[in-house]
């Protein structure tokens, strides 16, 4: 019983970092209908600059992750205003293939920026963690935080698309362009500002992740991106609440997979549960079913 | 009109590709170091992984090479090397074209791919031309070939006979590990976590486990990972401190390995660690907290902290030239040059010899039995038809945040 809770509790630590970025991926896909992949890409550069921001110029963790929200913020308005925004009228497809050469550029600038040399993130959330069971199960303290800010993001994000002015633009934009345009919303700067909170979430995202899983090189991003993305469309993607859903349970589904059945096969097991649950429910689990107007 | 256009395009297209390669020509043919007057320059090319995830080790065998170039043209000897280093990012499919780019160069003996996936696609193609091929670092015995496999016994990859290694085969490390853990009863109960996406890890993985059954060595736990999953270690961890293990074996490179240890002690689990050769770099990882790593114990082929003239010299030509101390691969590429160079010695090979006459002399000597080459990797080494070095591995262990030999 104590080693099921003990894998319970490290697949919810890692669903949570999944449930992180999958809620900047489904922020992105929900306004703006378009799969940035370079996103995973942004949380290295995130996690990269408050790296940098600690360890090389002994800046205090606080203002080390609000640089790298700065710094991420801006990246990720710039990506969208000279990769994407000409790109507006194009195909989806176009968009999702410029999106992977913005992912191959980050990591490719990281590394003649900052090299490929493995670096390892400083600890500073650290500490002793909540302690069970007289000490025979441990929630370590960047499981606790990782969880308290996706729970505040998801309810700060949930509350500004549908109560704000720019939420509710954002939401217009999502729905029908040319409509909301019409209807006088400026579609080019709420989708800049998407891009701007998706890649404020980056930034958090990357230290979390990496406060999690210290290893950081030019393509720490890419894999927990792509584990993100799927959660994301387990939990229906475009949804806020169902971004963190999915990660959650992809995260603990995961960690089962290895624990009960074979370490082998564990990835196999986590895309076929994906499979089955698209096959069951198209959308994703809080996903709204789209209706096509004939 | 449509057909007629489309020919002239093509026509154009021709023509400017034969005005590419009429100008390459002669850029090619120009020396590109200074050689003095009656050496023989031998163009030496590489390929590795000079970008991407796996950059770190091409470039470490890339500078290595350089420096060993450096020396000998500064020697001004018989010998002039040019040395071309081409990127392949540890794509096998990259690797031939790198190596293929290299032969338009004019290259007439080849330093490998530095990573095994690669080097398993060049060695083939190295071996249909008769291309010298002696590599630093990949060390599947697939680059190889002509060796069993010890689940099936059966020879997958006929022996291409052209190809040889400056690392230690990965059988090699494999039953050297599980015989040193039994001599030295550094473990009761042994856990293996390997990476099973990966030859380096799987052919180390597999020749343990089959020694370790011989010995009668006792693994009570076995799991893996593979890329894609190299972050979370947990579950694993879980199931070797359930099962009681005192030993974990972690047959993979040092990124995967510094998470393993980071994360059993965050569960205050503390069993022994061996690595192999992978674990080389581990304490030169920036930021990470060196004392997890005490009392890791890997066998290695080169310590940077060795105290010998000749590695002290290469470590501070390295630290001076590229700013971070060199790790196995780096010597290991060091001493490719240097053992190329030692076996040319006395053979009067002009510079415009074929890359195949260069191969069949340089197989020639390898194999002989009175060459012996002492190198940054080990001293008395030699090479016989399987292509693999004979050289014994090290034990060292961690103990104040560096490397002290256990033998």
């Amino acid at each position: 019983m104590l080693t099921f809770l003990n894998h319970l509790i490290n697949g919810i630590s890692l669903g949570s970092v999944y449930a992180i970025i999958a809620l900047g991926y489904t922020m992105v896909y929900g306004i703006a209908k378009m799969l940035n992949f370079a996103h995973g890409d942004v949380i290295m550069v995130g996690a990269y600059v408050c790296f940098f921001a600690v360890s090389s110029f002994g800046l205090p963790p606080v203002l080390g992750v609000l640089l790298a929200m700065l710094v991420c913020t801006i990246l990720g308005m710039t990506i969208e205003r000279l990769a994407y925004k000409p790109l507006r009228q194009a195909p989806s497809l176009a968009v999702l293939i410029t999106a992977i050469g913005v992912s191959y550029f980050l990591q490719n600038s990281a590394q003649l920026l900052w090299g490929s040399n493995q670096k390892m993130f400083p600890a500073f959330l650290s500490g002793d963690g909540i302690s069970l069971f007289r000490g025979q199960i441990n929630i370590s303290t960047v499981t606790v935080v990782t969880i308290i800010a996706c729970v505040i993001i998801m309810l700060v994000l949930t509350f500004f698309t549908n109560k704000t002015k720019m939420g509710k633009a954002m939401r217009a934009c999502s729905e029908d362009k040319g409509a909301a345009q019409l209807m006088g919303i400026n579609v080019n700067s709420t989708i800049s500002m998407t891009f701007a909170i998706g890649s404020a979430l980056a930034a958090i995202a990357g230290v979390l992740l990496c406060s999690a899983y210290p290893t950081l090189i030019p393509t720490t991003g890419s894999m927990p991106g792509i584990k993100a993305f799927t959660a994301a469309v387990f939990g229906g993607i475009g949804s806020i609440p169902g971004a963190m859903l999915g990660g959650i349970l992809l995260g603990i589904i995961e960690i089962f997979a290895k624990a009960y059945i074979s370490t082998q096969v564990s990835d196999a097991i986590v895309f076929a549960v994906l499979i089955i649950v698209l096959l069951v429910k198209p959308s994703g689990l809080l996903g709204k079913p789209i209706r096509e107007k004939v | 009109m449509k057909k007629i256009l489309a020919m002239l395009m093509a026509l154009l297209m021709v023509l400017s590709m034969a005005a590419c390669g009429g100008n390459e020509a002669p850029e090619a043919e120009a020396p590109a170091v200074d050689a003095p007057e009656g050496a023989t320059v031998l163009k030496i090319g590489g390929v590795g992984p000079l970008t991407g995830g796996a950059a770190i080790y091409g470039n470490a065998a890339k500078h290595g090479a350089e420096i060993a170039v450096e020396e000998i043209n500064a020697l001004g000897g018989e010998f002039v090397f040019d040395l071309r280093y081409e990127d392949d990012a540890h794509d096998a499919e990259k690797s031939v074209n790198a190596y293929n780019t290299l032969k338009d160069w004019g290259m007439q003996i080849f330093l490998g791919s530095v990573t095994s996936t690669p080097g398993v696609a060049t060695s083939v193609e190295a071996n249909a031309d008769n291309m010298f091929y002696l590599t630093p670092s990949a060390s599947s015995t697939d680059v190889l070939g002509g060796v069993e496999n010890p689940l099936t016994g059966t020879v997958d990859i006929a022996r291409k006979a052209n190809i040889f290694q400056m690392c230690f085969v990965d059988p090699n490390q494999g039953s050297a590990s599980a015989q040193y853990i039994y001599e030295k009863h550094l473990g009761e109960k042994v856990a293996i976590i390997y990476k099973n996406d990966d030859v380096y890890s799987t052919g180390i993985y597999n020749s343990f486990v089959a020694k370790a059954e011989e010995l009668g060595l006792n693994i009570v736990s076995t799991t893996t990972f593979t890329t894609d999953s190299q972050n979370d270690f947990s579950v694993q961890i879980a199931d070797a401190k359930d099962k009681g293990a005192d030993l974990i074996f972690l047959p993979m490179y040092y990124d995967a390995a510094s998470l393993i240890l980071t994360q059993a002690d965050a569960i205050g689990y503390d069993p022994t660690f061996f690595g192999v050769d992978g674990m080389d770099g581990i304490l030169t990882v920036e930021g990470f907290d060196t004392t997890l790593a005490e009392g890791v114990i890997l066998l290695t082929p080169f310590n940077a902290d060795a105290e010998d003239e000749a590695t002290k010299s290469f470590v501070s030509k390295y630290q001076e030239a590229y700013g971070e101390v060199p790790n196995q691969f780096a010597a290991d590429a060091y001493d490719c040059v240097y053992a190329i160079y030692e076996a040319l010695q006395g053979s009067g090979v002009a510079s415009d010899a074929s890359y195949s006459d260069l191969c069949d002399l340089l197989v020639a000597k390898f194999t002989g039995s009175d060459f012996v080459f002492n190198g940054l990797t080990g001293e008395d080494m030699t090479w016989d038809a399987t292509g693999a070095v004979s050289k014994a591995p090290k034990g060292m262990v961690i103990e104040n945040g560096a490397y002290v030999g256990m033998d």
